[in-house]
């Protein structure tokens, strides 16, 4: 079974859940404390939702100086596969591993409710298994998950397909830029997860372990786990990474 | 050695979203108060430094405020010696 490690900071709230979300992906969940200076043979990373370190000077400032984020980086310039949910995704901007930053929600509030989301991309190692489900349901829990970049960098990430998915309104349509209820952080672009340019390392706000199975509400979170993992399991086979790293970067 | 005390005054940059900031201009209006405008809410650490010099001092500051203590992307900091 393929080994996905997922990491728990000081302040991790997600891991379990995320354990869980892995299991039922197929995958097997191995813990990394933030201590831990290898990933111990994981074919993936995930880093979960949080608040790593109380998110004390800026949220995922403080992680990203962590032992394990040195693995971490170490794994991502080798093709490895990194997922960072929420808090995760804070921390892989803070350390340059995706591109952009997670400001203060523009309505000011923490905000945990159910969004909808679609993929921008059915051909990646985290959303090769969503099929035509769309939008996908699940919760947002977060205070600072206003997507920012500078406009060129914007245009880049648009244009060399690494927007991964935007939130949309509950019929699926896309939706005004920051003003919209259904873009419920102000992201600009109504961006809710990106990759960088290799396609090896993403993140999103919403939180698919949270809608893993039908009793949690949705399931509609665990074709993103079941990609991750699959995703990984194709990556630990010999040339692997490179047909994954040729088949995500348009 | 040394000890030199800092302060880096951390600010979200020109044309940054800074909702705290706009959530303060809002603000005042209760208070009675007119005719401010441009608020921006930003951080300030304050930090000493044992160092030969000023200069040695400062670039440690410096290496600190862009790695740690602010994002540059969102971000821009000063430093002023304060003791």
């Amino acid at each position: 079974m393929t080994r996905i490690g997922v990491v728990v900071f000081p302040g991790s709230n997600c891991d379990r859940d995320t354990l869980r979300g892995v299991e039922l992906a197929g995958g097997e969940a191995v813990e990394l404390w933030h201590e831990a200076g290898s990933l111990d043979g994981g074919a993936g990373v995930i880093l979960p939702g949080g608040f790593a370190y109380g998110d004390y000077l800026r949220a995922g400032v403080i992680a990203r100086f962590s032992p394990v984020m040195r693995a971490v980086a170490a794994f991502a310039a080798e093709g490895g596969l990194v997922l960072g949910i929420c808090n995760g995704f804070q921390v892989l901007a803070e350390a340059g591993l995706v591109p952009g930053a997670l400001l203060r929600n523009r309505g000011l509030r923490f905000l945990g409710r159910d969004v909808r989301i679609a993929p921008e991309r059915l051909d990646t190692p985290f959303t090769r298994l969503i099929g035509a489900r769309r939008p996908l349901r699940m919760p947002i829990a977060h205070g600072e998950g206003c997507y920012f970049a500078d406009d060129a960098t914007l245009d880049a990430l648009e244009r060399d397909g690494q927007v991964l998915f935007r939130y949309v309104r509950s019929d699926g349509g896309s939706t005004a830029e920051t003003g919209d209820p259904a873009n419920p952080n102000g992201s600009l672009r109504a961006i809710a997860g990106v990759m960088n340019d290799r396609g090896n390392v993403a993140g999103l706000m919403p939180h698919p372990e949270r809608a893993g199975e039908a009793i949690l509400g949705s399931d509609d979170g665990l074709p993103i786990l079941r990609s991750f993992v699959e995703a990984a399991a194709q990556a630990e086979r010999p040339d692997g990474r490179a047909d994954l790293a040729a088949a995500a970067v348009r | 050695m040394t000890d030199f005390r800092f302060a880096v005054n951390v600010l979200p940059k020109p044309g940054i979203l800074d909702p705290q900031g706009r959530a303060v201009e809002g603000s005042l209006g209760h208070l009675g108060v007119s005719g401010v405008a441009g608020v921006r809410v930003g951080r300030r650490v304050e930090l000493t430094v044992s160092a030969d010099a000023e200069t040695a001092a400062r670039a440690t500051v410096d290496h600190l405020a862009g790695e740690l203590l602010s994002n540059p992307l969102i971000e821009s900091f000063t430093v002023e010696r304060i003791g």
